[in-house]
C-alpha cells in the first residue's frame, strides 16, 4: 500500500518544496505528465484548431477533440455533450443564460441550497431577477447535511431547476445527488450538479446519476485552467448560444448568422487548447491509477485528519463526520486569517475566510473559518505537520 | 516565537482598552474589509478640534484589532489635523511587525475608518492609502 502512495506524490514536481500544501480544494497541483504534455504540444504542434488545413492545425484539432473524448469517457458521457469553458463558474453562467432565459418564466420556481458556493447561487439570483422567477433554498440540518425532508417539499412544487453541489467546499458533505435527481425528475425538474469538489476524489458517472447538467473545473483536477460543462445532448440542441463570435457559427451574412453544431455552438472564439490537452493528460494519469484507488486514499486520509483534529482541544469542526476532501474549522476564538498566517510561518498552506460561501457562514453563525483540503498526493505526514503547527498556534494565541 | 504575532501584538489584541462604542460621538465611521468580511466601527468625541476619546468596535483578526488599539492610543489628545497627517507607514511602524502584502488590508482598515470619521468633520476626501 505504502509504496504506490509514495509514488503518487513524487509525480508532482512542485511537492519537492518544503511547503505542506493543504489547499487542493482551491486548486490542485499538476503531475509531471500534464506539464510535459502541454509543453510537448506547444513545442511541436501548436496551431489554432478547426479552421487550418495544414498539418499542425489538423493535429492540434485532433488533440483538442481527443481531449473532449477523454473527458466524456471519464464521466461516462458522449463527446458532443462536453463543452469546454473557462471554469465551473462560467459553465453555470452558461446554463443560467442559455437554458434559463429560454425555459424560465415569471412565477416559476428555482431551487438551490444554502451550502452552495457563490458560483451556484448568484447566477440563479440573476436569472430570477431577469425573469421574475422565485429562488428558494434547501436548508441544512444541525449535522451539516441537506435537509432531505425540506428538499422533498420544495421539489414537490415542481421547480424548473435544482442547482446543487455534489460535495460542499466548506463542510465536505457528500450530497445524495442520485436520489435528489430521481426525486426532481418525478416532478419534471432538471438538475445541475456542481462537481468541482467531488471530481478529484470520487468516480463520476453522469448517466448513472442521470444529471441534466454537470460542471467542474479542470484546475481542481490536476490540470491547467479549463472548465467543463456536461449537458444532455437534447438540452444542448435546444439551448441558444451563450457567447458569440468565431468557431460557434455555421454561416454569417451581414444580416444574420446560424450556429455551428453542438458542442461547438457554445465555444465562441479560440478555446483553451493547451489547457484542454492538459486536462486529458491529467485524466489519463488518473485512469492509470484508478479513481477507485484515489477515492479510497482520499477517504482514508480525510478521516485520519478528522480524528487528529478532533483530538486537539479548542478545535471546532464544521460538517458531518462522513465527508470528502475538506475540513473547515476554527480554533477557539482565533480569527482564521491569523491562524492561517501563523501556520504559514511553518510552511503549512491552508485557506481562511468565507470560502465564497457567505450564506453558509451566516447559517453556521460564523464570520469565517480555516480550511484544510487534500488530494491524492497528500499524505499522513502532511496532516501530522499541520497538527503540530496547529498545537503551536494555540501557544501563540494563548489558548 | 512568531514573527507576526509577538507578545506585544497579542497583548493589544487580547486586552483591548479602547474597545466599544461611544453613545454620543462627534465623529463616527465604519467600513468592511471585503476580502474577509472584517468590520471596524470607530466613534470619538472631539473638543475644539482635539480628539478627547476614541473607541473601536466590530470584529476582525489580531492584526486589525491591534492596529485599532495602537491608533486609538496614539490619537487620543491629538487633533483632527493630526489624523490627516497620519500615513500608512506610520501605522506599519507602530505595529512593528513584518506585514505581508495580503495582510496589509487588515493592518490598515482602522486607519481608513478613522480617516473617514475625521475627514467627514473636516470636510475632506479620504486619500488612497
Amino acid at each position: 500500500m505504502f509504496f504506490w502512495r509514495k509514488s503518487w506524490r513524487s509525480d508532482f514536481p512542485i511537492l519537492k518544496s518544503k511547503t505542506v500544501y493543504l489547499d487542493s480544494g482551491a486548486t490542485s497541483q499538476k503531475p509531471k505528465i500534464v506539464l510535459k504534455t502541454v509543453k510537448h504540444f506547444l513545442e511541436t504542434t501548436n496551431a489554432n484548431v478547426h479552421r487550418g488545413v495544414y498539418q499542425w492545425s489538423a493535429r492540434a484539432t485532433e488533440w483538442y477533440e481527443g481531449a473532449r473524448k477523454t473527458v466524456a469517457d471519464f464521466i461516462k458521457a458522449q463527446p458532443n455533450e462536453i463543452v469546454f469553458v473557462r471554469n465551473a463558474t462560467e459553465a453555470i453562467n452558461l446554463v443560467s443564460r442559455s437554458w434559463g432565459d429560454l425555459a424560465v418564466k415569471k412565477g416559476d420556481l428555482l431551487v438551490s441550497t444554502v451550502i452552495e458556493h457563490h458560483s451556484n447561487i448568484v447566477p440563479w439570483q440573476a436569472l430570477a431577477h431577469r425573469t421574475g422567477a422565485k429562488l428558494s433554498f434547501i436548508p441544512i440540518t444541525k449535522e451539516g447535511t441537506l435537509d432531505l425532508v425540506e428538499a422533498k417539499k420544495l421539489l414537490a412544487k415542481k421547480p424548473k431547476i435544482l442547482a446543487v453541489t455534489h460535495v460542499s467546499n466548506v463542510l465536505g458533505t457528500i450530497n445524495p445527488v442520485k436520489e435528489l435527481i430521481a426525486e426532481a425528475h418525478k416532478h419534471g425538474t432538471l438538475v445541475l450538479v456542481d462537481a468541482s469538489q467531488s471530481i478529484p476524489h470520487l468516480p463520476i458517472d453522469v448517466k448513472d446519476m442521470d444529471a441534466d447538467f454537470l460542471v467542474f473545473s479542470g484546475h481542481k483536477l490536476f490540470a491547467p485552467t479549463v472548465g467543463v460543462l456536461y449537458a444532455k445532448k437534447q438540452l444542448l440542441d435546444k439551448m441558444e448560444p451563450f457567447l458569440f463570435g468565431g468557431d460557434m457559427i455555421k454561416e454569417v451574412t451581414l444580416e444574420k448568422s446560424s450556429w455551428n453544431a453542438v458542442p461547438w455552438k457554445f465555444e465562441a472564439g479560440t478555446p483553451a487548447i493547451p489547457e484542454a490537452i492538459g486536462l486529458a493528460a491529467a485524466i489519463n494519469y488518473l485512469n492509470k491509477i484508478g479513481m477507485d484507488k484515489v477515492a479510497a486514499h482520499d477517504a482514508e486520509l480525510i478521516s485520519y485528519a478528522y480524528e487528529k483534529m478532533q483530538a486537539v482541544s479548542g478545535v471546532t469542526i464544521y460538517g458531518p463526520k462522513e465527508r470528502s476532501g475538506v475540513i473547515s474549522f476554527n480554533l477557539g476564538d482565533v480569527h482564521s486569517h491569523d491562524l492561517a498566517t501563523v501556520v504559514d510561518e511553518d510552511n503549512i498552506a491552508i485557506r481562511s475566510g468565507h470560502h465564497c460561501c457567505m450564506p453558509l457562514m451566516h447559517e453556521l453563525n460564523i464570520g469565517a473559518a480555516a480550511r484544510i483540503s487534500i488530494a491524492l498526493y497528500s499524505t499522513k505526514k502532511d496532516i501530522d505537520l499541520f497538527i503540530k503547527a496547529l498545537v503551536k498556534a494555540k501557544q501563540v494565541f494563548k489558548l | 516565537m512568531s514573527e507576526m504575532y509577538p507578545e506585544i501584538i497579542m497583548d493589544y489584541y487580547r486586552h483591548p482598552r479602547f474597545k466599544g462604542t461611544l453613545s454620543e460621538p462627534d465623529i463616527e465611521a465604519k467600513d468592511l474589509n471585503p476580502l474577509c468580511g472584517d468590520m471596524i466601527k470607530i466613534t470619538g468625541t472631539v473638543s475644539k478640534g482635539i480628539i478627547t476619546q476614541l473607541k473601536h468596535d466590530g470584529h476582525g483578526c489580531a492584526i486589525s484589532q491591534a492596529s485599532a488599539e495602537l491608533l486609538s492610543e496614539h490619537l487620543e489628545g491629538k487633533s483632527l489635523e493630526d489624523v490627516k497627517k497620519l500615513t500608512k507607514e506610520d501605522v506599519l511602524k507602530m505595529l512593528g511587525i513584518p506585514i505581508s502584502p495580503v495582510r496589509l488590508k487588515c493592518a490598515l482598515l482602522s486607519l481608513k475608518v478613522i480617516k473617514m470619521a475625521a475627514y467627514e468633520k473636516l470636510g475632506a476626501e479620504v486619500e488612497e492609502l
